[in-house]
């Protein structure tokens, strides 16, 4: 009988292993996708009730955890609740989002880089301590980009983003209208579901980080990318090769006459610079006609749009160059009109690029990465996104944007004594609604330490005054300024 | 050993020390589990170390140094392995269930941990007994038909109107007076003395006749008798009284010893198509174990409805449980095993998934597995063939049990209530596994004890005998 024992016994090994992998599997392979689950309230309530780790921006915790007397023992603090809201998010019983988000692994604790200080911490008995991540804004430009927005009054709906061009660090985020995360990161579960609830149904979508969830049509501030296009592909040399002017344009196959709002924009032919000065709408839109969907579409890829680029912050819009226009359309989209549309942080990685010599650089939020114990466990490099223009082209398109600044449309943004780069856009998506002010910048133009977008969607002002220069110009101004004065 | 012609010879050839010093190191180790655990639930969920751990841990250390001094005594050869993984289990039990008391606010005195540790008292002194009375395990090869009678009426007890009851809609359960146990338990270990006793008589029959199909001997019709019998008796347990995991260990249990006592494939062919039909027929006729199947399916479409709807809560829990745990576990009062409905009986491996990590219940697992490898060592070893099957049966019944109930509970296969051998709460459950353990130490010890040296019959040799002189004429 011992032939059928020994199958027995291999047999059953084989079923002990499988017990033993399907654990693995469980325990190890499917963890991660468990932990993850939002239905998990084990994970979500724990997190509660431990030392998360804090959010640091420079020096000072924008978010962290102080000691509780309730059940939890831990209460999320977020010190300057305002101004970091969209960056930090809020972390509360169902949900997260922002960094809190992202960068859950860390903060609670759970990432394997942290698995050293969690060994520590079960020997020791003592509950274990989050990671804490060090984010790249720059509070000085931070505070300006939001103290800027508040200037416009209560109902001001809009978005600026602020990058170092040579590397992508984003130095300043800032949507409005903010809401306060400490709201949703009570105890008080009755009241973080009246808050939230609240928020969620405000028309101005609070909750909403427009610095990469809204996207709209860029308008003028797009005659940057047509203006590349022309110069990269269209056969024009530099800023002072001539270009189609005049007051109005003929749309391709179609009756619209589109004019220039009244601006200088000659008669025959004007140079570059002039059109991109004077935001000459007949311009670009005979570029745009002349390049062909298929050129301005490479152009606007290369800097971004059509795909998704910042890692550190979920969810985001992807900015839209449209495919299959015909060609009154494709004349449209050459000046940020039609369906082309953006996000903030997508039209300040275009005045990034340029200033960057045409490199631009992936963007990121999350610096660095620390264990409790301060040990830096992850540092994130700087890394190259696209080469949307040559450094000639971008050299071009500098002299330009000063240009702008120095005599056009772009003098609200001017910084005496520094050479600051531009470009205004003022945009309509549909007949009856208000118009969009965009405005882009970098300074200095000679050596960029920092690019700006600023959005305005909505602000309590007569709409027909909402113009990029006049409302964008002096936030973008004072975000540079903030930057450069350190 | 250098001359291995065959092997039951060369094995005959190795003689077995009694090696009851490395049980009792073994057992300090298994003592330093349980007391440890102990310590540590009492440490990690009421932040001090537990004021009556020396009264705790003498009583366990006197309820296994005691098991041990039995054996020394009784079963001097008995395999010294066993009696520690079983300890080490029995221990580890104990702390989680402890531990899950206070989770639920319980007071020590009435816990379910203090009920369990007179259920482990009384599983040691039926340990104890076994070993004490039972000097050559091949008298119960008598009671063959006795016990298998006993077995019967033990399934068929819960069936009973005034003392079976209902629990969470499986009637496997009695109640006299106080007292409520589960008889599938002790059926288990009749039914394997049972088996054992008809094969080695009819082993014979059932091996020898038959006709070949496809390179594979399959069994005579009429020998199929048994086996059939014996697939209805298993569909009955499911139909009547919803235990599909008792279903499945009866079953799987008969065509084991089944196959071990003909060395003939056949059978687990036969076998396994009557359990291939059985299950089809239960997962189309009986919704509840159709919704067993689907749960273990989509758990998640079965966790936080309502009504049905929250039927694979347990599952789902303990998946969140086990993998919150990760390698290394939450430890002791940093998990919530309490989400797991059951966590003290057929879940418990979710509660030490969740605490005590991946690491621990690979031990577990290996733990069992050990066990499992001993008894079927002792089967390999044992000198006589009821011996084998019933060390065997033995083996087998307590691995199936666990890759049942640990595999439907970490999801492998669908969901069947068992019990988890020595770590879940339950009285007869813990009292029949010692019951098992006291009998396979028994067979061992018999097994491994040289050989009696018989008294040369006859002239030793020719050498030795003296010349004689045969004068032919």
């Amino acid at each position: 009988m011992n032939r059928p024992i020994r199958t027995m016994a291999v047999a059953i090994l084989a079923l002990f292993l499988a017990l033993l992998v399907n654990a693995t599997y469980l325990q190890y392979v499917s963890a991660g996708e468990l932990n993850d689950n939002p239905r998990n309230a084990r994970v979500i309530e724990a997190s509660f009730s431990r030392p998360r780790g804090p959010i640091v921006v420079a020096r000072d915790a924008v978010a962290e955890s102080v000691r509780s007397d309730d059940q939890f023992k831990y209460q999320r603090v977020y010190r300057q609740p305002l101004r970091y809201a969209h960056v930090t998010g809020y972390f509360s019983f169902d949900s997260a989002t922002g960094i809190e988000r992202t960068q859950n692994d860390v903060l609670s604790g759970d990432d394997p880089r942290l698995f050293v200080t969690r060994l520590v911490d079960l020997v020791n008995n003592s509950s274990p301590k989050g990671g804490l991540v060090q984010l790249t804004l720059d509070p000085a430009a931070q505070n300006a980009a939001y103290d800027g927005m508040r200037a416009l009054g209560e109902n001001v709906q809009g978005a600026v983003v602020a990058l170092d061009p040579g590397s992508g660090k984003v130095l300043a985020m800032v949507s409005m209208p903010t809401y306060d995360p400490n709201l949703l990161a009570s105890h008080d579960r009755d009241a973080v579901n009246k808050a939230y609830l609240q928020l969620y149904r405000d028309p101005a979508q609070p909750l909403l980080n427009r610095a990469i969830q809204t996207r709209l049509p860029p308008g003028s501030t797009f005659k940057a990318i047509t203006a590349a296009a022309a110069l990269e592909k269209g056969g024009y040399a530099d800023a002072q090769s001539l270009v189609p002017g005049g007051s109005s344009f003929q749309l391709p196959q179609s009756t619209a006459v589109i004019g220039n709002g009244g601006r200088d924009c000659g008669t025959g032919k004007i140079t570059m610079t002039q059109a991109l000065e004077n935001s000459c709408n007949t311009s670009f839109l005979a570029l745009a006609d002349e390049l062909g969907q298929a050129k301005l579409r490479a152009q606007a890829e290369a800097f971004g749009f059509n795909s998704d680029y910042l890692d550190d912050l979920q969810p985001q819009a992807q900015s839209v160059f449209p495919e299959r226009m015909d060609r009154p359309q494709t004349a449209m989209s050459g000046i940020g009109q039609f369906d082309v549309s953006a996000t903030p942080l997508q039209m300040a990685m275009v005045a990034a690029g340029i200033a960057n010599g045409g490199v631009v650089m992936k963007p990121y939020v999350v610096d660095e990465v620390l264990s409790p114990d301060l040990d830096v466990l992850d540092r994130t490099e700087p890394s190259e996104f696209s080469r949307a223009v040559s450094p000639a082209t971008a050299d071009q398109l500098t002299t330009m944007l000063v240009a702008v600044v120095d005599e056009g449309t772009g003098s609200p943004a001017a910084i005496p004594g520094v050479e600051v780069a531009g470009k205004t856009g003022t945009a309509e998506n549909c007949k009856d609604c208000k118009n969009y002010a965009w405005f882009i910048s970098f300074a200095p133009a000679n050596d960029p330490q920092v690019a700006v977008a600023v959005m305005i969607q909505n602000a309590d002002i007569p709409p027909d005054d909402i113009a990029g220069g006049a409302l964008g110009g002096p936030i973008a101004k004072a975000v540079m300024e903030a930057v450069l004065q350190q | 050993m250098s001359a291995r012609v065959n092997q039951p010879s060369a094995l005959r050839g190795f003689v077995h020390r009694p090696r009851r010093g490395a049980e009792l190191f073994l057992l300090v180790l298994a003592l330093a589990v349980g007391i440890g655990a102990y310590a540590a639930v009492g440490i990690g969920v009421q932040g001090t170390v537990p004021a009556d751990l020396l009264g705790y841990g003498g009583w366990l250390a006197l309820l296994i140094i005691g098991a041990h001094v039995v054996v020394r005594f009784t079963a001097p050869y008995a395999d010294p392995v066993l009696l520690p993984l079983v300890a080490a289990l029995n221990g580890l039990g104990l702390a989680v269930i402890h531990r899950l008391d206070l989770a639920a606010g319980k007071d020590p005195g009435e816990g379910f941990s203090r009920q369990q540790l007179t259920w482990m008292t009384l599983g040691v002194l039926l340990f104890a007994a076994t070993l004490v009375l039972l000097r050559d395990y091949r008298v119960l090869q008598r009671f063959t038909y006795t016990f298998g009678l006993a077995a019967i009426v033990l399934l068929l007890m819960p069936m009973l109107p005034v003392i079976g009851k209902d629990i969470n809609g499986a009637r496997i359960w009695i109640h006299v007076g106080p007292f409520s146990f589960q008889p599938g338990e002790i059926a288990k270990v009749l039914l394997v003395l049972a088996f054992a006793g008809y094969l080695v008589r009819h082993r014979d029959a059932l091996a020898l006749a038959g006709r070949r199909v496809l390179f594979v001997d399959l069994p005579r019709g009429r020998d199929l008798g048994p086996i059939l019998v014996m697939w209805l008796v298993s569909l009955g347990i499911l139909v009547f009284q919803r235990d599909l995991g008792s279903s499945l260990l009866f079953f799987g249990l008969f065509v084991v010893m089944l196959y071990v006592a003909t060395e003939r494939p056949g059978w687990l062919l036969v076998g396994g198509a009557l359990f291939a039909a059985g299950g089809w027929i239960a997962y189309r006729l009986f919704s509840h174990v159709a919704l067993r199947v689907d749960i273990w399916r989509h758990p998640f479409e079965y966790y936080g409805g309502e009504g049905v709807h929250d039927r694979g809560r347990q599952t789902v829990e303990t998946m969140f449980g086990m993998a919150w745990g990760g390698l290394l576990g939450r430890g002791f009062g940093n998990g919530q095993p309490w989400r797991i409905s059951y966590a003290e009986s057929d879940f418990i491996v979710g509660a030490i998934g969740e605490e005590l990590g991946l690491t621990a219940v690979m031990a577990v697992i290996v733990c069992y597995g050990l066990i499992v490898e001993r008894g079927l060592r002792t089967a390999l070893i044992c000198r006589d063939d009821f011996g084998k099957l019933v060390a065997t049966g033995l083996a087998s019944v307590f691995a199936l049990q666990v890759f049942v109930v640990v595999g439907g509970v970490t999801r492998l296969i669908p969901l069947t209530g068992l019990t988890t051998p020595f770590l879940s709460y339950g009285g007869s459950s813990l009292v029949a596994n010692w019951v098992i353990v006291a009998l396979l130490l028994r067979i061992s010890d018999q097994a491994r004890r040289p050989a009696p040296v018989l008294a040369p019959a006859g002239p030793a040799s020719a050498d030795e005998e003296e010349t004689q002189v045969v004068r032919l004429g």
